[in-house]
């Protein structure tokens, strides 16, 4: 018979069973309190010792004689108490058992706040949501997602986080050893290795076997995710480790690590008084700015840069870098100034090659450099401290004459000094006459912009730019933010309207993963409605709608006041595009291109749908005339705090 | 854009006056407009063929000389897919042709101000 061990040899499941065995023991013998007490030594303190189950019985009404089936704390409330340390605000799940103590925990022990519980209808969701809110709150909200199932489910939000460089942090979970899984289901959500799924698109991720693993996990994870470059990161909640007891004996041992504000990691400052000193001294030197602006100050740190140098700005729009309206944006002009350009400044360029090549095409894949060869090319950004091996998201290598290891946007106040250093009254002088001549070359722009957008004005289906500029003529009084990628509608708002603030837009899925926009629109509205005082809008395509169209449910309960205009062009039209030009290549019929890439026959009619998910909704509207009209009475819903959806069907790009 | 400086640069090199606009040989316009959405020149280009930046340039209705339209669709420069004979005949493309001459050109006017 071995001795009764003592309090601190035993973990806390053998503490747990000793109580139960004695207990029943105790039933047997009629001497309750002799057995089932746990029997510290002298040498142990008695801090705070577990309630007999004598006690317990007097607290619960429970049997003494019977083993305890409730407890007043568990390890996931201390996992409550570690997220709560990290000021998150919001955690989006569609349930799942892997994490029922967690989500009860953070329910009712965490009072359903800080985080806030969203429910989502899918993890992807979930994970988009997130990934959305991010670029608008610039800090991460957490989504937790099932085990097994639940990781597969939001691997694809997850892998556009990742491509993306935005930080989330996702929790999901697994079941504990074998012999305490229920028998079934449990075990088809179980996983040795739970983030090993995401493991190639993640930045870190931890399965921790403790209490004291979770928490110093958990502000790790987050530390990680938000230092630049920026990614998404996984943790493990064990089920036993949520579900076991937590008496306060243990609790008191458990330390939460304090989380520190990471600084960025910048460039080199010799590295970048060298690429000041290449600026200053070239006669034809432009900036390209692509995943650059992290926070609403990368934004006014380019405009000083590029008015220091007089030297025009591309902005390759993965964020929002560089007003729309200011003189030297001559993002339109890209081709030319790159062929012209003697030095070149990349800032968080995610594809270089691509940027300074090109490829053709057709049957035979032709590329071509578009930079002339003696062009001095200046790359600043934190990409190479996170590349991985499988996925190819990191695109061709393109060699950098002057390459900078750092964050772009941490790097430019030291890049900004450096150029006024090498500035003399002189130099200034001739960038000024550079300046005004970029100035002309803007205002040619717009103008040939609107007269662009007039073609097929009154066109039905509605042309994008009628549809765009209907919808500017209704915001553009307001304090308004377009969270919704523009490419697939030829980049309207960026040539005709006034993008003037770092919050107007925040770029792409960046993995372009099919279902990232609406998902990814009501995060971000929602980081918005906190802010307060925005309107919030988004054009989200037909087939992105049809990946995650649960999201408008979680929109209309949550009350997240989004604009969403459905740009309903029946199909999958990229991928139409795609099939009709190989049916070109292979001279083939032209008009069953619609095969397995249109989605009419029946039509969709999504104002239905959103009205079905409890959210009001027009549509659909075919004729540009009633567009106007449709955009007032939603955006009073949504200025009254509602999401509303407006259902236009459009012309394909 | 790259596109559209492209075809530009084709119709000026051909752009004499044996092949001006009224040298298209007839067509007709509703067999062109079929055709103009069946064959997906919409796609890219837009029902109006007012062209869509980024993918398709504006293609009407100031179109290029009848013969350097022929031309980019055969043997494209740059991206566009090639639409050789076996699929669109010569007729067929002067029935495009026709189609696209019909667009009506809008007045800047209408799109509201920048700013």
């Amino acid at each position: 018979m071995p001795k009764t061990p003592t309090l601190a040899q035993l973990d806390r499941r053998r503490f747990l069973k000793g109580v139960a065995i004695g207990g029943a023991a105790v039933g047997l013998a009629g001497t309750a309190d002799a057995q089932t007490s746990p029997n510290p030594t002298a040498a142990e303190p008695q801090k705070a010792a577990s309630p007999t189950a004598t006690q317990l019985a007097a607290e619960t009404g429970h049997p003494a004689e019977l083993p305890p089936l409730t407890t007043k704390k568990t390890g996931s409330d201390f996992m409550v108490d570690v997220v709560k340390t990290l000021g998150i605000n919001y955690m989006a799940a569609c349930p799942g058992s892997t994490f029922r103590a967690l989500q009860e925990s953070f329910i009712n022990y965490g009072g359903n706040t800080k985080p806030e519980w969203l429910t989502c209808l899918h993890e992807e969701a979930s994970v988009g949501m997130a990934h959305g809110y991010a670029k608008v709150a610039g800090k991460p909200m957490a989504a937790m997602v099932h085990g097994t199932v639940g990781l597969q489910h939001a691997s694809m939000a997850i892998y556009n986080a990742w491509c993306d460089r935005v930080p989330i942090v996702v929790f999901t979970a697994s079941a504990g050893p074998v012999e305490e899984r229920r028998p079934g289901v449990e075990w088809m959500h179980t996983v040795q290795d739970g983030a090993a799924l995401t493991r190639d698109f993640t930045k870190w991720d931890d399965y921790p076997w403790s209490l004291q693993s979770f928490a110093e996990s958990t502000v790790r994870a987050y530390a990680l995710a938000t230092t630049a470059p920026m990614a998404p990161v996984v943790l493990v909640a064990d089920g036993k480790l949520q579900e076991e007891p937590l008496h306060p004996e243990e609790e008191a041992k458990l330390k939460i690590p304090k989380l520190a504000a990471n600084m960025q990691p910048a460039g080199d400052p010799n590295a970048v008084r060298e690429a000041a000193k290449l600026l200053v001294a070239a006669e034809n030197p432009m900036i390209i700015a692509d995943r650059y602006a992290r926070t609403e100050k990368g934004m006014g740190l380019l405009v000083k840069l590029a008015e220091l140098l007089q030297a025009p700005v591309v902005d390759v729009r993965s964020r929002m870098n560089f007003p729309t309206n200011h003189p030297l944006n001559n993002s339109e002009r890209k081709g030319a100034l790159v062929s012209q350009a003697d030095v070149i400044l990349a800032l968080e360029a995610v594809d270089l090659y691509g940027q300074l090549n090109r490829m053709r095409d057709q049957l035979e894949r032709v590329t071509f450099p578009t930079a002339k060869p003696n062009a001095k090319v200046i790359s600043i950004t934190a990409h190479d401290l996170l590349v991985r091996a499988n996925y190819q998201d990191f695109q061709r290598y393109q060699p950098a004459d002057l390459p900078i290891t750092g964050d772009a946007e941490a790097t430019m106040p030291e890049l900004l000094e450096a150029v006024q250093k090498e500035l003399s009254d002189a130099r200034k002088t001739a960038l000024a006459a550079r300046g005004q001549k970029l100035a002309d070359a803007t205002k040619g722009l717009l103008d040939r912009a609107r007269g662009e957008a007039a073609y097929g004005w009154d066109a039905s289906p509605i042309s994008s730019a009628r549809m765009y500029m209907e919808l500017w003529n209704q915001i553009k009084s307001e304090d308004w933010a377009l969270v919704s990628a523009t490419n697939f509608s030829s980049d309207w708002p960026f040539r005709l309207w006034a993008m003037d603030k770092p919050y107007r837009y925040i770029g792409g899925a960046g993995g372009a993963g099919v279902g990232y926009q609406q998902v990814a629109s009501t995060g971000a509205a929602l980081a918005h409605r906190d802010i307060g005082g925005r309107l919030v809008v988004s054009v989200t395509g037909d087939g992105e709608l049809n990946m995650s169209p649960g999201v408008l449910w979680t929109a209309a309960h949550h009350k997240i006041p989004l604009l969403t205009i459905v740009q309903n062009n029946r199909a999958y039209h990229q991928e139409w595009m795609h099939l009709q030009r190989m049916a070109n290549r292979h001279n083939r019929a032209l008009d069953t291109a619609w095969i397995g890439t249109t989605i009419d026959n029946p039509n969709i009619d999504y104002a239905k749908i959103a009205q079905g998910y409890g959210m009001f909704a027009i549509g659909p509207v075919s004729d540009p005339k009633e567009l106007g009209p449709a955009l007032q009475k939603a955006i009073a819903v949504v200025k009254g705090g509602e999401p509303a959806l407006i259902d236009v069907v459009m012309q394909p790009r | 854009m790259r596109l559209f400086t492209l075809i530009l640069a084709a119709s000026c090199l051909v752009g004499s006056a044996a092949f001006a606009q009224d040298a298209a040989p007839a067509g007709s316009i509703e067999t062109g407009k079929k055709l103009f959405t069946a064959d997906g020149c919409y796609q890219c280009h837009g029902y109006a063929g007012q062209g869509a930046p980024g993918y398709g340039p504006r293609i009407a209705p100031k179109l290029m000389p009848y013969q350097a339209f022929l031309a980019q669709l055969r043997h494209p420069r740059a991206d566009m897919p090639p639409y050789e004979a076996a699929i669109v005949t010569d007729q067929q493309v002067a029935d495009i042709y026709a189609y696209l001459k019909t667009q009506k050109e809008d007045d800047p006017k209408l799109v509201p101000s920048f700013y």
